[in-house]
């Protein structure tokens, strides 16, 4: 129970928190010179594939640790952490794909090295969720299950580094997202926003947890009394 | 001989022996490569440039890995021989590192095929694209051999197998295609190098995990 009102806690804190993070988003951080009101949703999209980065880093450090405890609570953690990681990996890539449009006028932009970094990802991360759920429930799964992970987190930088190199000879002159420091009020709306999207990935990630322990705990109930 | 070399060059052997032997994959992947060319041929238009050839080579050599790969268990998975070599007094890395030479030799093969066709049948393949290849199926090799003991353990394996390993694959195919058409190479060919580093040195740690129970 105790644990339950701390997240009931962090759910009203993560509501100030994007409260306050719109407030300094449209009423305080002045408009973008360069690209005018568009530019907004910068505060919008790079937290959330900054948070995307982060569940996938824990659901690859809670594979770490199924693996040498051999604990399987760490696999439904890991599960839950990859599964948030997706959600805010397709959020990316939508919110990314409305950026592209409002500022260069396409879509998709095989020019923007992050945007691809994520279709990659998007689609290998799809892939857990097709092998974990091929594989009957058991140790194997979960061992699987978790080297996949542990390669998620592999695959991200040394992905990037091809998609950099990449760039090269698909577009011979580097496209460079340039623009003038960011102004301090411009950072401190950034900041708010992207401690928003962790915490609300947090909630998510409690809640789902909460719900796939309980269906699990509800099935071995069933098992046992049957 | 120490004990694991021993050991690799002893399944690495078994593998290509049952191939030679049985003659089901190698034929497959190297008629496959050669039609894959053939096909190439009509869905490039007739002006495209060489460097489109190449960057449809890549996607024939990857598909080819993939065709060898998918049934790279096939032969562990029947009268369940894999438990026998998981419960056998060797590392269970082993397996893992036999089976990859097992692989890349097979890939080696088709490729040796492929690259003459293609320089006859396109445009001439220089020496930094076969380091480029040569490279290349060494990472897919080490990366799909645990892929696919992974697929192996799923229901629908033949259908998950391209779904692990192409987006594994993207990186491989960026420092393939930059070795054939850039014209500083080495670049492209050191990250091929990382590329092989990382992935096999996570695939043989990893490798224990996915097979034993």
């Amino acid at each position: 129970m105790k644990s339950r009102s701390l997240l009931a806690t962090i759910v009203w804190l993560t509501v100030g928190t994007f409260a306050v993070a719109t407030t300094l988003i449209f009423f305080v951080a002045p408009v973008d010179a360069d690209q005018g009101l568009s530019q907004k949703i910068f505060y919008i999209h790079v937290p959330i594939a900054l948070t995307a980065y982060a569940c996938f880093g824990l659901g690859a450090w809670k594979a770490l640790r199924l693996l040498f405890t051999r604990n399987e609570r760490y696999d439904l953690e890991s599960y839950t952490a990859v599964h948030q990681g997706t959600i805010f990996g397709a959020l990316t890539l939508i919110t990314g794909s409305i950026w592209a449009k409002a500022s260069w006028g396409h879509w998709w932009s095989w020019g923007s090295d992050q945007l691809v970094l994520f279709l990659v990802l998007f689609l290998f991360y799809c892939a857990y969720f097709m092998v974990r759920f091929s594989i009957a429930e058991g140790a194997q799964r979960e061992r699987i299950s978790a080297v996949y992970a542990l390669f998620g987190v592999a695959l991200i930088p040394v992905s990037f580094m091809a998609i950099r190199l990449a760039s090269d000879f698909i577009h011979p002159t580097v496209f460079k997202r340039s623009g003038p420091d960011m102004q301090a009020s411009m950072f401190v709306a950034f900041c708010v926003s992207w401690l928003g999207m962790v915490l609300l990935a947090y909630v998510m990630y409690r809640v789902e947890l909460f719900g796939k322990r309980t269906d699990r705990n509800l099935r071995d109930l069933r098992e046992s009394s049957a | 001989m120490s004990g694991y070399a021993s050991d690799v060059v002893a399944l690495a052997r078994k593998d290509l022996r049952l191939e030679l032997r049985s003659r089901e994959t190698l034929p497959a992947m190297v008629l496959f490569v050669l039609a894959m060319l053939v096909v190439f041929h009509f869905a490039l238009p007739a002006n495209a440039s060489d460097d489109a050839a190449y960057g449809l080579l890549w996607v024939a050599l990857v598909f080819t890995a993939l065709l060898g790969l998918t049934r790279a268990w096939v032969p562990e998975r029947t009268a369940g021989a894999l438990d026998g070599l998981v419960l056998a007094p060797s590392d269970r890395s082993a397996i893992w590192l036999g089976k990859t030479i097992a692989a890349f030799v097979f890939l080696l093969v088709a490729d040796a095929v492929a690259l003459p066709a293609f320089s006859i049948l396109f445009a001439p393949v220089g020496l930094a694209a076969i380091a480029g290849i040569v490279l290349a199926s060494m990472g897919i090799c080490a990366v799909g051999a645990l892929a696919s003991a992974m697929a192996a353990a799923a229901r629908g394996r033949e259908i998950l197998l391209p779904l692990i390993l192409l987006p594994l694959s993207i990186p491989l195919i960026v420092g393939g295609v930059g070795s054939s058409v850039s014209t500083e190479p080495s670049r492209y060919l050191t990250f091929l190098g990382l590329y092989d580093a990382v992935f096999a040195l996570l695939s043989w740690a990893a490798f224990e995990y996915v097979v034993t129970e």
